[in-house]
Parts: structure tokens; C-alpha cells; sequence
């Protein structure tokens, strides 16, 4: 005989349960966490070594590693002399909570900012939370101005949101008041935008003066 | 690519649903997927056919609904569900907001014997 059971049940609840504990181990150690998304290619990496710059001067920074195949982004970050894991996800397309948890025990960092560089991805990471406090989704001025457009739940998702290659866009057919109408129709956390290059080092100083202002609440 | 692991937890559910009732099939699994949160049915659909080889679950047909994302017109206020990349109101031509639901991805029921 064949019976409907109904479940009403959350299929990310595994994973969002362990991001929750996370939040809390990350709180206990003093620790405001910031996960990084993007295209590969996009800037993580730089953005985070350009933030670096800035932020070691006031607190503690650490990171956390993605990568699918390399180590080659952990070792720049290792050369300025930032603690580091590096998470070989071995062709997964993104980071999962249990993943973090890990890391983070590894890390042993505490009473800072730690920064999450996820899979170059603009799909797969938006949907598992790591128990982040806040999502910084990093756009670049080559990729088009319509990714919001094309990408709906991480730029959704997304508590920040940065537009990096500024300085490329003389060269470049980019629509900035279509991107920027784009996240203010799909972003309804309003979160701020700012535009900054990693290498001219312009608008680098006021994100992280925004992340340190984040840091005290 | 991420359905993968989507689909493993999802069969994990569905499994431990079915052994707590009992059942010794799982015959169909109805699932709910919002818009936004990007996963597609037929990836999961081609991940459950071969994470559930071997299980009880095994040729369980799958239904999906699917929530479209919801805009609200910034001028007249009108809701409305997006279609495409189009974001203009149909009433006033006005620019529209997504209102953030659509995020759901759950399992509504399953059926077993």
C-alpha cells in the first residue's frame, strides 16, 4: 500500500546547521568572517591582498584558502606573512560548512577579521552558507555589466559587493548604470557597492575602512 | 555541479524519512525549487538516478515545482513574477525589484510502501 508522508524539509539544513555552529566558534574566537565570492579570474586574491595591506596594521588577519587544484593563491598569502590554510577542494565547485569548520580548527586564528576565498564560481558557493558574517561578492569590469542579470541569488545573496578592474573600464564596453541599476533591483539587503582597482590601489582604502567600521559593531 | 552534494543530502532525508515509517520503497519524492536558489532539476535528476542505486529510493520518480523570483514594481508597487531578464513593471513600465523569495528548495512529500 503506498502512503504520502509529508516532510516540509529543507534540503541545506545539514549544511546550515553547521555553518550556525561555525558562526558561533568564529564569535567565540573573536573572529568576524568575511566569505569571498566570484568568477575565477574576478580579483579575490588581490582584493584580499590589497585589504591585507590595510587591515594587518589594526588587527589580526587570516585566511582561508579555496582553491580546486593549487596552492598558488595560499602561497602569495602566505609570502606577506598572513596565516593561511589552504583548502584543496579537489574539483568541488564550492565550499561547504563541515569543510570550514575544519580549516578553522586548523587555523587556530582568533580576535580578527578571517577572510573565506571560495571556488571562482558565481553558481554553486551561494548556496551553502558557511556561517559567515557577511558575503562580499566581487564583480570585474571585464566580465560585463550584466552579471548581476545572469547570476540572481549570489548577487542576492550578497552583503557587499565590490566592482574591481576599475581602472580597465576606458578600454572596455561597460554599462556601469546598468550594473549598478541591476543591484539595485536584485540586491534587496541594499548592500553597498564599491568600486576599486588592486592595481592603481584606488578604492581599496574605503572597503576596508568599511570592514573595519563593520568589525566594531 | 554543486547538485551533487544537494543530491546526496536530499537522499539522506528522504532515506532516514522512509526507514522511520517503515517503508521498504520510496516510490515518488516531491521537491519544491525556488529560482533563486540555483539549482537545476535536471541534475538532480541525473545525480539521484545514480546516488540512489542500490536504495530503497531506487527508481523513485521525482516532481518538481518550480517558484519563479517575484519583482515589485519601485512606482506603482505592483507584484508580479519575473520572466526572463526583464525587469519592468508590466502595469506602469516602471523599474522593478526582486522581494527576495523564491530561495526555498525543500522536499514537500515523498510517497513510499
Amino acid at each position: 500500500m503506498s502512503v504520502t508522508i509529508k516532510m516540509m524539509q529543507k534540503i541545506m539544513r545539514n549544511n546550515n546547521e553547521i555553518a550556525s555552529e561555525n558562526n558561533t566558534y568564529f564569535h567565540e574566537h573573536g573572529l568576524r568572517v568575511i566569505n569571498v565570492m566570484a568568477s575565477p579570474g574576478a580579483g579575490k586574491t588581490s582584493v584580499i591582498l590589497g585589504l591585507i595591506e590595510i587591515l594587518r596594521e589594526k588587527m589580526n588577519v587570516a585566511v582561508i584558502e579555496g582553491d580546486t587544484a593549487s596552492s598558488i593563491d595560499a602561497e602569495k598569502v602566505s609570502a606577506v606573512g598572513i596565516p593561511v590554510v589552504q583548502i584543496d577542494s579537489g574539483g568541488r565547485c564550492h565550499l561547504d560548512a563541515q569543510i570550514i569548520r575544519e580549516a578553522a580548527e586548523d587555523l587556530a586564528a582568533h580576535d580578527g577579521i578571517l577572510f573565506i576565498e571560495n571556488i571562482g564560481n558565481l553558481i554553486c558557493p551561494s548556496t551553502f552558507n558557511l556561517g559567515e558574517d557577511l558575503k562580499l561578492v566581487i564583480a570585474s569590469v571585464p566580465e560585463g555589466h550584466d552579471k548581476p542579470y545572469k547570476y540572481l541569488a549570489m548577487f542576492e545573496a550578497a552583503d557587499i559587493i565590490v566592482l574591481n578592474k576599475i581602472d580597465l573600464k576606458p578600454y572596455i564596453d561597460f554599462d556601469e548604470d546598468s550594473f549598478r541599476a541591476g543591484i539595485e533591483a536584485i540586491n534587496t539587503k541594499k548592500a553597498p557597492l564599491f568600486t576599486v582597482s588592486c592595481t592603481t590601489k584606488s578604492g581599496i582604502a574605503e572597503l576596508a575602512q568599511y570592514l573595519i567600521t563593520q568589525n566594531q559593531r | 555541479m554543486h547538485e551533487l552534494s544537494v543530491t546526496q543530502n536530499m537522499l539522506e532525508l528522504v532515506l532516514s524519512e522512509a526507514d522511520k515509517a517503515g517503508a521498504v520503497r520510496v516510490t515518488s519524492i516531491k521537491l519544491v525549487i525556488g529560482e533563486l536558489s540555483s539549482v537545476i532539476d535536471e541534475s538532480i535528476q541525473l545525480y539521484f538516478d545514480m546516488l540512489s542505486e542500490d536504495t530503497k529510493a531506487a527508481g523513485a520518480h521525482l516532481h518538481f515545482r518550480y517558484i519563479p523570483a517575484s519583482l515589485c514594481c519601485c512606482t506603482c508597487g505592483k507584484d508580479f513574477p519575473k520572466s526572463g531578464s526583464n525587469f519592468t513593471c508590466p502595469e506602469c513600465g516602471g523599474w522593478a525589484r526582486l522581494t527576495g523569495d523564491a530561495k526555498d528548495f525543500y522536499i514537500d512529500s515523498i510517497e513510499v510502501e
